[in-house]
């Protein structure tokens, strides 16, 4: 006997030792259910963090637009229009008004962390014969590539906006024939052309956005799109992203400006990531409860296989307390133990999926996250589980009756 | 009396007590023990020796009268002091032998010293050690409980009985369930430590000839001592 355990640990060990086939399945059991609930969050957890990075690092958190225009109807006089039908007018390209307050505004506010201007219209990409329209944005380079990671999606040339610069999607050099370095001419709307240099080629992974998209200064754009000094956005990056709602109606209430966040542009993706992890929490739930359910029924049965090993503790001595807590221990280490085995089963299982399971370019399809505090509160929480899992069968036999329980 | 250990005075004992199907299974019992007693307590089944047993092993409570331990009344006490002092004066010897499977010979022997100090240590396991070598079991200390006979598993249950010292030994028909020359030898056995060691002895037995090498016999007949004989001489061996 180990002299620095105390009875009530001894006991729990050797129940559990000698009862080797009925412990080695409860913690079998246990170590599937950690496993499962290891596997499922960290899996959840890289998921949810690829998905957020997609959608936080290609558009802003924020961002503000110049208010829709409406038209009032004219009236004659009180209650009497000229025309009764009102139609919505269309929305030309505008600047935001007073845009240089209301980024100076934004700038001091704590929770934003990044503020760029930028300004973005349609126009034509023309080379030789072919012509695709394509979607104009000029930006401040230093600023709104912290928003829109845009360097992470180059692949070939350099992040490099001068004013004859612009940067373009791979697949619309394919479809203008045009490489790294060509020039082709832009033509805006209203006419205005420069010829830009392809400075750079990037890959968003989704050939609409490839075919359209591209980069050129701030003030190229604004140049092209006829709006010298304007700009028709301004975007922002906010420390907490899922405060960027309240941010944006704070915005909006306070300036003449419409404020989009992120969450309800991206509405569908947003409750679908919630919706997701819903169901991880309900799954975790009820595999908790499995276990719990599991170690009880195991304890339940062991109470009364050893009613009279009880019984015969009882009266050599062994008070109610002790006997309550030989059995809570061993709950708590059936949960502990199984919990162990549980997390490098999940880590094991989670380490497979990540080397197999690509995204069809070949990316992975996860981030690796293996935080600590996962396999600690997984050993925690299966522990309390076993602990309490344990407290139904260790009340009844700290209460069994010594006699009854000798007699059998 | 100094040497006085139990006092039982006009214990009874019923169940489904306030129902109609109330049974009453002792009907006023006195009985002494005294230091060095070895007393062997006969009946027939269902006549409540058992109840008795329980009673004086503190594991029971009387529904009425007094049970004194070296004047001590239990009734005044609480499960924590009934429990702690049933392990230091009480030892037991069950039927069955009744040894804990998953510790050896010695380990058992050491569980009711563990219980009452709280953790193991090399004095208990020498004192343990030594009182097997008292029942003529070293060579099996180290041995699971299911990997030794009835016999020396039931040598191993008196050790134990005895690893606090106690003053009395409780043994519920601790022979019955051995060959012949078995319950001879721990009937012996039993002889022998009360004669050494001077803790008393209550045996329920069936077994008429171990009785009478008794020094009383105590017999119960429906609940009440019906006989309170001396049948043998004080000291006597088997």
């Amino acid at each position: 006997m180990n002299p620095l355990l105390p009875f009530d640990w001894i006991t729990a060990l050797r129940f559990l030792r000698e009862g080797r086939m009925q412990t080695g399945f409860i913690i079998g059991g246990i170590a599937i259910g950690v496993g499962v609930i290891v596997f499922m969050s960290a899996m959840l957890a890289g998921l949810e963090q690829n998905f957020l990075k997609r959608v936080l690092t290609s558009q802003p958190q924020v961002q503000l637009l110049p208010p829709d225009q409406i038209a009032r109807p004219l009236r004659f006089g009180e209650g009497e229009f000229a025309e009764p039908v009102v139609q919505r007018p269309s929305q030309r390209v505008r600047s935001i008004d007073q845009w240089q307050a209301i980024a100076a505004e934004a700038r001091r506010m704590e929770e934003i962390a990044v503020v760029s201007p930028s300004m973005t219209g349609s126009a034509l990409a023309v080379r030789g014969e072919a012509s695709r329209s394509i979607s104009l944005t000029g930006v401040d380079p230093e600023t709104y590539f912290q928003i829109v990671k845009v360097p992470d999606y180059l692949v070939a040339g350099q992040i490099r906006l001068s004013s004859d610069d612009i940067l373009i999607g791979v697949d619309l050099a394919r479809e203008i024939g045009a490489a790294l370095g060509d020039k082709i001419n832009v033509t805006a709307a209203s006419g205005a052309r420069r010829v830009l240099t392809i400075a750079g080629l990037l890959d968003f992974g989704m050939k609409a956005v490839n075919l359209r998209t591209t980069y050129v200064s701030l003030r190229t754009a604004q140049s092209l799109l006829g709006m010298i000094g304007g700009v028709t956005s301004i975007d922002i990056a906010v420390r907490d992203i899922y405060a960027a709602e309240t941010i944006a109606q704070r915005i909006a209430a306070a300036h003449p400006v419409q404020a989009d966040s992120w969450i309800r542009t991206n509405a569908q993706f947003f409750s679908a990531m919630r919706a997701q992890i819903n169901t991880n929490t309900l799954i975790r739930v009820f595999v908790g409860l499995s276990v719990a359910f599991g170690i009880a029924a195991v304890l339940v049965v062991s109470v009364i296989q050893r009613s009279k090993d009880i019984g015969i503790l009882r009266a050599m001595g062994a008070r109610r307390g002790q006997i309550l807590r030989v059995f809570l221990i061993q709950g708590g280490l059936l949960g502990f133990l199984g919990s162990l085995i549980g997390s490098a089963l999940g880590m094991g299982v989670l380490l497979y999926w990540h080397s197999v399971a690509r995204q069809a370019d070949g990316r992975e399809l996860f981030p690796l996250i293996l935080d600590p505090r996962l396999f600690i509160g997984a050993a925690l929480l299966a522990t309390l589980v076993g602990v309490l899992s344990a407290a139904m069968p260790a009340v009844r036999a700290a209460k069994l009756d010594p006699v009854v329980a000798i007699r059998g | 009396m100094a040497d006085e250990i139990i006092r039982l005075e006009a214990v009874t004992k019923a169940y489904n007590t306030g129902l109609p199907s109330q049974t009453q299974v002792l009907h006023g019992v006195d009985l002494t023990i005294h230091r060095g007693d070895f007393v062997a307590l006969m009946g027939p089944s269902g006549s409540g020796k058992s109840t008795l047993l329980n009673i004086i092993g503190l594991l029971d409570r009387p529904t009425s009268g007094r049970l004194s331990i070296h004047d001590t009344d239990t009734g005044a006490l609480d499960d924590v002091g009934i429990t702690r002092l049933r392990g230091r004066t009480i030892g037991f010897v069950f039927q069955y032998h009744m040894l804990i499977s998953a510790f050896t010979a010695t380990e058992n022997v050491m569980m009711p010293m563990v219980i009452d100090r709280g953790f193991p240590s090399s004095e208990i396991e020498a004192r343990a050690r030594g009182l097997l070598d008292e029942v003529g079991l070293s060579a099996v200390a180290d041995n699971l409980a299911p990997n030794m006979s009835g016999g020396q598993q039931q040598r191993v249950a008196i050790a134990r009985a005895l690893a606090m010292n106690p003053d009395l030994v409780l043994a519920d028909e601790p022979t019955g369930n051995l060959d012949t020359k078995s319950a001879a030898d721990i009937f012996a056995l039993m002889r022998r430590v009360n004669a050494a060691a001077g803790a008393s002895f209550l045996i329920v037995t069936h077994n008429i000839e171990l009785a009478k090498r008794c020094d009383r016999i105590v017999e119960v007949i429906d609940g009440r001592i019906t006989q309170y004989g001396n049948a043998g001489r004080k000291g006597a061996t088997a």
